[in-house]
């Protein structure tokens, strides 16, 4: 039974984001409350109905019904509930249907969250995200439906791809990235949205700039738990390989972090509206196109994406997007018009397009290097593949770049500024910068592009904590409160701002760790007796035993090592190879897991390359990566300086209107309208 | 207009060197035919190079880690030479693809060696199975 609810599921929702497009439009158009009501009852169903479809394909998932294509494709008997339920994810129509699913839950809650709010655009926003919602289940509905029937029945399925149920990640990088670049169809609705309208201030920005936030917290999740997986999974050592489809995961988060960083300078100076608004839609443009990169199997070869009928249907659907886009920028240019000019280089705002330039050229870059393949091979018919070096000589330059540009920023001022008050901002954090680069020479480090990222760091950490500590000094002084008390006073005072502040921090963090690990990895090759031992770094890795264990899913053959350090045993760990069970049978490749023992200064990575048959021998491989798991722990520090940007400033509300704003820097905030008076407003405008 | 001016002078620029910089990183994907139709001019550049391990070509040293073969599609050979132990299911008629480029010796030097995973399920022959195959290892340490 389950085929025919999920198809039927499916098609009810298509049906209600349909309806729901078009009430949005007309809603907007005329300007009617009735439309609009309707639209959002019908974007509600629409949630429900895709809802109930995943439910579905999750039970048939769990129950092994088979008769359903896409549990005969990924479900097998022996595998685990666990990865059962993930297995959701693992091929092309279940993450679709994800995809879908997602969207609907956007577009449900921009429907109940903007139910009395920003009414005289938000039907526009509502249709065009239905559109979007509509033709993605129409795929769902159509060329990619994952509830087909199948028969005859099969007894049993081959499982999910076995990398994809080697780890727990794959729980958690999914779905993130998924949220991520599906969400950033909503900021881009809600352009459109308001550009629709016509009739546009500034009200928008503010649910513009948390709409784009939100996505871009959970790419930014998305893409560090996917070069973790990669880490813990695929037994290389590393964690980016600037393989596509990992290009394609960055390219929207490149353009949505020039977007975040353009939409602050046309909030306060009215200018770069077009700019900002370009970057917002090449952002969705490029979630399309990654999706069409990753999904059609163009990256396999050209000629396999003919034979794949959804590539196709994205190419048409990202030509449609891109018309959308450049009509609405031609035909809206008078909205969005500059209220000024730039007031010169050497200026906050200079900065902050000169932080959207290299974030471009950033972009640029990885698009180019990452279609190129594609274009050879349609084009001259030579299959080729862009190689690493490529991607680190481009990319480590800027990099640098945006490295600097975290620090130069936050240290000018808004506005016109004389050259002494510059030099007076930067000489503190440029004297610590060269004095950090100083220390790492006294600890060895010679080569001169680590020395430089040290050396730019600890400015950048310097001017951000600055930036933390004056305003913080000056409260404890005239209130005499704490110093935590008094951080956490002007922290709340101007959240969006000091938010970013710790997401720099983060990204600084990471980028010393890339350029550690990078520079100073170690690694050592050895075949052992047993009892047999080998040094990496401070860690001797003695071998114990090599042997089977045997579990539904899989085979596997593990190795058991002494981790030790100056003679103190610290772990024992256990790299393994993994047959998995395909259709009945183990698979004859195997795929290895390593095993690895993490501490703050770097990880001991173990993997076993190689075994005797009896057992007596093993071949194992060790790395020592310094400082990897800041990497995974700077993206925690992102996250939490996104939720203090995107937290509700609810204090504000219950104050009078446009009172005493806390912060010198942020916009007069919009006065939120008591319940229902928006949609007076707008039933009056309506008649 | 100054400032699109500027920006579209900016982006050229990166297209640009991105363009030189991407040449010299073009990794071709060839088969050991396409390497011997290739010649001379095939030295130094980076390959991707697939085939089969031509059987009674592996040369395995362990003591100096070096690991000779001869990678074939049924006509033209190459010889490839890598460091490091080869992995687990490398061996002989399996299909690799290595990374690497030719030297003036006509060496094909692996800086990355892959078996090749069949993208197509097939069925292990009897004996194939992992179990036995590691038999040994499943009798020693009992089940």
């Amino acid at each position: 039974m389950n085929g025919p609810i999920g198809a039927g599921a499916v098609h009810a929702a298509l049906a209600c984001a349909a309806f729901g497009a078009v009430c949005g439009f007309v809603g907007g158009r005329r300007r009617s409350m009735d439309a609009w009501r309707l639209a959002r009852g019908a974007t509600y169903a629409s949630f429900a109905a895709m809802s109930l479809a995943i439910l579905t394909m999750v039970r048939a998932l769990l129950t092994h019904d088979f008769s359903v294509w896409y549990v005969s494709r990924v479900g097998s008997l022996e595998t685990p509930p666990f990865y059962t339920v993930i297995s959701l994810w693992s091929s092309l129509e279940g993450s679709i249907l994800l995809w879908g699913w997602i969207l609907t839950v956007y577009a449900a809650a921009l429907a109940f969250v903007y139910r009395r709010r920003h009414a005289d655009y938000m039907p526009y926003t509502l249709g065009v995200l239905l559109s979007v919602s509509a033709f993605f289940t129409w795929l769902i509905a159509g060329p990619a439906d994952p509830f087909e029937p199948v028969f005859p029945v099969p007894s049993n399925g081959p499982g999910p791809n076995p990398l994809l149920q080697n780890h727990p990640l794959m729980a958690l990088h999914p779905p993130m990235l998924y949220a991520g670049y599906v969400g950033m169809a909503v900021p881009f609705a809600i352009a459109s949205g308001a550009l629709l309208r016509g009739r546009i201030g500034t009200a928008w920005l503010r649910p513009l700039r948390l709409w784009a936030l939100i996505p871009w917290t959970f790419l930014t999740v998305g893409i560090v738990a996917g070069g973790w997986w990669s880490y813990e999974v695929l037994g290389w050592g590393g964690y980016w390989a600037w393989d596509p489809v990992e290009n394609a995961s960055f390219l929207p988060w490149l353009s949505a972090t020039a977007f975040i960083h353009s939409l602050m300078v046309q909030e306060r100076r009215g200018i770069l509206k077009t700019w900002s608004l370009s970057l917002l839609m090449v952002t969705f443009l490029l979630t399309i196109l990654g999706t069409f990169m990753t999904r059609s199997g163009v990256f396999n070869s050209v000629h396999s994406f003919s034979q794949s009928s959804i590539g196709p249907i994205f190419l048409a659907f990202l030509g449609v997007a891109l018309f959308w886009c450049a009509g609405l920028l031609a035909t809206r240019s008078e909205l969005i018009a500059s209220d000024g000019a730039l007031p010169g280089p050497a200026s906050r705002e200079g900065a902050f397009l000169l932080n959207n330039v290299v974030f471009l050229a950033f972009t640029l870059t990885v698009l180019l290097g990452t279609v190129y393949p594609l274009l050879a091979e349609a084009i001259r018919g030579v299959r080729v593949s862009v190689g690493l070096p490529y991607f680190n000589r481009m990319g480590v330059p800027l990099g640098l770049a945006v490295l600097s540009l975290m620090g130069v920023g936050p240290a000018l001022p808004w506005g016109r500024s004389d050259a002494a008050r510059i030099r007076a901002q930067l000489l503190w954090p440029g004297l610590f910068g060269i004095a950090v680069a100083c220390g790492c020479v006294a600890f060895g480090v010679v080569q001169p592009l680590p020395l430089l990222t040290f050396g730019l760091a600890g400015f950048v950490t310097f001017v951000t904590l600055r930036e933390f500590w004056v305003p913080t000094r000056s409260r404890m002084s005239s209130s005499g409160a704490g110093a935590l008390e008094s951080l956490f006073h002007v922290v709340s005072r101007a959240r969006r701002r000091y938010g970013g502040y710790v997401v720099h921090l983060g990204v600084v963090a990471m980028i010393v760790a890339i350029t550690a690990s990078w520079n100073y990895k170690l690694k050592v090759e050895a075949t052992l007796d047993r009892g047999g031992s080998f040094r990496i770094g401070d860690y001797d890795v003695t071998f114990r035993d090599v042997r089977p264990v045997e579990e539904s899913h899989r085979f596997s053959v593990v190795a058991t090592l002494d981790v030790a350090r100056d003679g103190e045993p610290v772990a024992v760990l256990q790299p393994r190879s993994n047959h998995y069970k395909i259709m009945g049978q183990f698979q004859r490749e195997p795929i290895g897991t390593p095993a690895v023992h993490s501490t703050a200064a770097g990880d001991v990575y173990l993997t076993l390359l190689a075994f005797e048959k009896d057992g007596s021998q093993a071949t194992i491989q060790g790395l020592w990566q310094p400082l990897v798991p800041w990497i995974w722990w700077s993206a925690g520090l992102m996250v939490l300086g996104s939720f203090v940007a995107m937290w509700p400033e609810r204090r504000r509300r219950g104050r009078a209107r446009g009172g005493v704003d806390g912060e010198a820097h942020a916009p007069r905030a919009e006065p939120a309208p008591p319940p229902g008076q928006a949609g007076a407003a707008a039933a009056e405008a309506a008649r | 207009m100054i400032a699109v001016i500027a920006l579209a002078v900016c982006l050229g620029a990166i297209v640009w060197i991105a363009r030189g910089s991407m040449g010299d990183n073009l990794v071709y994907y060839w088969s050991p035919a396409d390497l011997e139709a290739q010649g001379e001019r095939a030295f130094g550049t980076p390959v991707r190079l697939g085939g089969q391990i031509e059987p009674g070509s592996i040369d395995w040293r362990p003591e100096t880690q070096d690991l000779y073969f001869v990678v074939t599609d049924g006509g033209a050979k190459v010889k490839v030479h890598s460091k490091g132990t080869p992995p687990q299911m490398f061996s002989e008629a399996q299909g690799v693809v290595v990374e690497g480029t030719i030297d003036a010796g006509g060496v094909f030097e692996s800086t990355n060696l892959m078996v090749k995973h069949g993208n197509e399920y097939r069925a292990p022959a009897p004996g194939e199975e992992p179990q036995q195959v590691y038999r040994s290892l499943v009798q020693e340490d009992g089940p």
